[in-house]
């Protein structure tokens, strides 16, 4: 009896200890592929990662093959695709930040309504929305009625992702501050819209900062909903009508073109270390404006 | 004076922000006007049953038919087995940072890496996918060029991670202390703890972070792209080729026309409810767990 039950002891931490294992393995398993995405983009990419990247436009299949026959780098970068995601994300932040805090401002003030709580579903549901049937809305709402592929319909596309983001992080960041601080303010006389904009925004600001760049830094990398819409270009284009190029849109190319192929890991090397660095802004961001 | 324009600015901005929550209202039935309108040639060609069930997508002119069948087969096969891989990665991560080293400083190591792999673009774990694991899924045997449902949902599998973990850990370290030391005293090992305490206390939570992974597979769309063989039949097992929704979208919808188009949108309108729906499920199962 009782070398049965120190059997079924050692039976009880054996299995212990093994689960422990399994979970540092796993853990460590799952660390892996980050390591190695970033070693295959790094090794492979900074070859081409020079001053040209940034200053000239993506050469001609042609002038690239010959290139390549030669033995010499490819003459060009990806100038447009850095003027076009600048153009088309700035577009859409101009569009989402504003409205956004609005939005999240709205629901986090009218908890107890029911049209906020339906307001607030249908936020969850547009997060959810996969991003290639947001280009689809985008071209039916904006590529369709103009006739033609462009910046701006990349912007909608893209801003409808970025504004539920928004809705949520500004919404969350207001709950979590104390009730005294909006009330202190009205009860010493300040109209709504001061307290809103000399109160809650600020103190809040460490929260919806935070989350605006991190809404930003997932839709620099968002190729499936601007093939549908913005389509590319292989100029620079400030013009908001007219088809342009951006970062993820020249990394599919790149991909499709194997006289360009060279230039494919130095273009995700660049999004990458642009979508990193926004990362990790948005960390210190959210460290020292804790609320 | 002064007061009465302060009050008339409070009402101004209060319907400003009234406003702001109705655009989202607009814009949800704005989105799904545009999906319903544009896919409804489709559906009255076919029938939305015919649509669905219907295997064949041929564009050849003289024989032309669309039905998304074979697309619906190919993102619940990808899509599922890719959560099927990832589950014993994400919960390890789970325990490893909400139970066994919660609070800890390597925790917090082990889910800012976690966290990095959410921030890769798709396009990028496409690229990655395609140089660096096909090559090994050829060498494995699996098929001959290496694309394919089994190459897909790998690199699903490891996309999704982050999501499935980050809120199971939320979940699994919400568990009360209280619960924990009551088994602890009773002489459980932590093994026991976790599987007679932590788990089932947050199962809901589990459960519904995995849901929502779930619909990210779904509706991953540049990746399975790059990865899946573009083949429109439906899939025959995990070795072969094949596309799912959203990738036939994204491969076929820049020289589509016609009676094409308005069937890619209606697989697009298709991929909308599905995902729209499995949300909603999360959401209920949240919903459980916070009644409870």
């Amino acid at each position: 009896m009782s070398l049965k039950s120190k059997s079924s002891i050692n039976s009880r931490k054996g299995t212990d200890k093994l689960v422990y294992f399994l979970v540092w393995l796993f853990s460590f398993f799952a660390m892996i592929p980050l390591f190695l995405i970033l070693w295959d983009v790094v090794s492979k990419g900074y070859k081409n990662f020079n001053i040209n990247l940034f200053t000239k436009v993506t050469p001609s299949s042609m002038d690239a093959l010959i290139a390549n026959m030669n033995g010499d780098p490819i003459p060009g970068g990806v100038l447009n695709g850095i003027t076009g995601s600048i153009l088309i994300v700035g577009l859409a932040i101009l569009i989402s930040v504003p409205l956004g805090l609005f939005i999240g401002i709205y629901l986090s003030d009218n908890r107890d309504k029911k049209f906020a709580g339906f307001i607030s579903y249908l936020t969850d549901l547009l997060q959810g929305m996969p991003s290639i049937v947001i280009g689809i809305i985008a071209y039916a709402w904006v590529v369709k009625p103009l006739g033609s592929y462009s910046a701006i319909g990349g912007s909608v596309a893209l801003t409808m992702m970025m504004l539920p983001m928004i809705v949520r992080s500004t919404e969350e960041t207001m709950k979590m501050l104390p009730p005294s601080f909006k009330e202190s303010g009205l009860a010493l006389g300040s109209s709504y819209t001061s307290v809103v904009f000399n109160i809650l925004l600020p103190s809040g600001f460490g929260g919806i900062f935070t989350g605006i760049l991190l809404a930003i830094s997932r839709v620099l990398g968002e190729t499936a909903p601007l093939m549908l819409t913005a389509l590319g270009a292989s100029v620079v284009n400030w013009n908001i009508t007219e088809p342009t190029s951006a970062l993820p849109l020249l990394i599919w190319d790149f991909y499709n073109d194997p006289n360009l192929v060279e230039l494919v890991w130095s273009t995700s090397l660049l999004l990458l270390i642009v979508i990193f660095c926004l990362n990790w802004i948005a960390k210190i961001v959210s460290r020292k404006w804790k609320i | 004076m002064k007061e009465q324009l302060g009050e008339m600015r409070d009402k101004i901005f209060r319907f400003l922000l009234f406003f702001a929550a109705v655009i989202i209202l607009l814009l949800t039935a704005g989105i799904i006007y545009a999906l319903v309108s544009r896919s409804t040639e489709a559906f009255q060609e076919y029938g939305v049953w015919g649509f669905i069930s219907n295997p064949e997508w041929d564009p050849r002119p003289a024989t032309e038919e669309y039905g998304a069948l074979s697309f619906i087969v190919g993102t619940l096969y990808t899509a599922f087995f890719a959560l099927f891989l990832c589950v014993p990665f994400s919960l390890s991560v789970a325990l490893f940072n909400g139970e066994y080293f919660k609070g800890k400083k390597i925790s917090s190591f082990v889910r800012s890496i976690v966290d990095l792999l959410a921030g890769i673009p798709s396009i990028v774990y496409g690229l990655w996918g395609f140089y660096a694991v096909r090559p090994l899924v050829i060498d494995l045997g699996i098929n001959a060029q290496g694309f394919g449902i089994f190459l897909s949902s790998i690199v699903l599998a490891i996309m999704i991670i982050p999501y499935a973990s980050s809120l199971s850990t939320e979940f699994i370290s919400m568990v009360p202390n209280k619960l924990k030391e009551g088994a602890y005293s009773l002489g459980a090992t932590q093994f026991e703890v976790i599987q007679n305490i932590s788990i089932p206390t947050a199962r809901s939570g589990i459960v519904a972070s995995y849901i929502l992974a779930l619909g990210r597979a779904l509706g991953e769309t540049m990746a399975v792209t790059m990865l899946i063989g573009n083949t429109d039949r439906v899939p025959k097992g995990l070795r072969d080729t094949g596309n799912t929704m959203a990738s036939v979208i994204a491969n076929q919808f820049g020289e589509a026309d016609g009676i094409k188009l308005s069937s890619l949108i209606a697989i697009g309108l298709l991929l909308f409810i599905i995902t729209a729906l499995i949300n909603m499920v999360a959401k209920l199962v949240m919903k459980k767990l916070a009644s409870v």
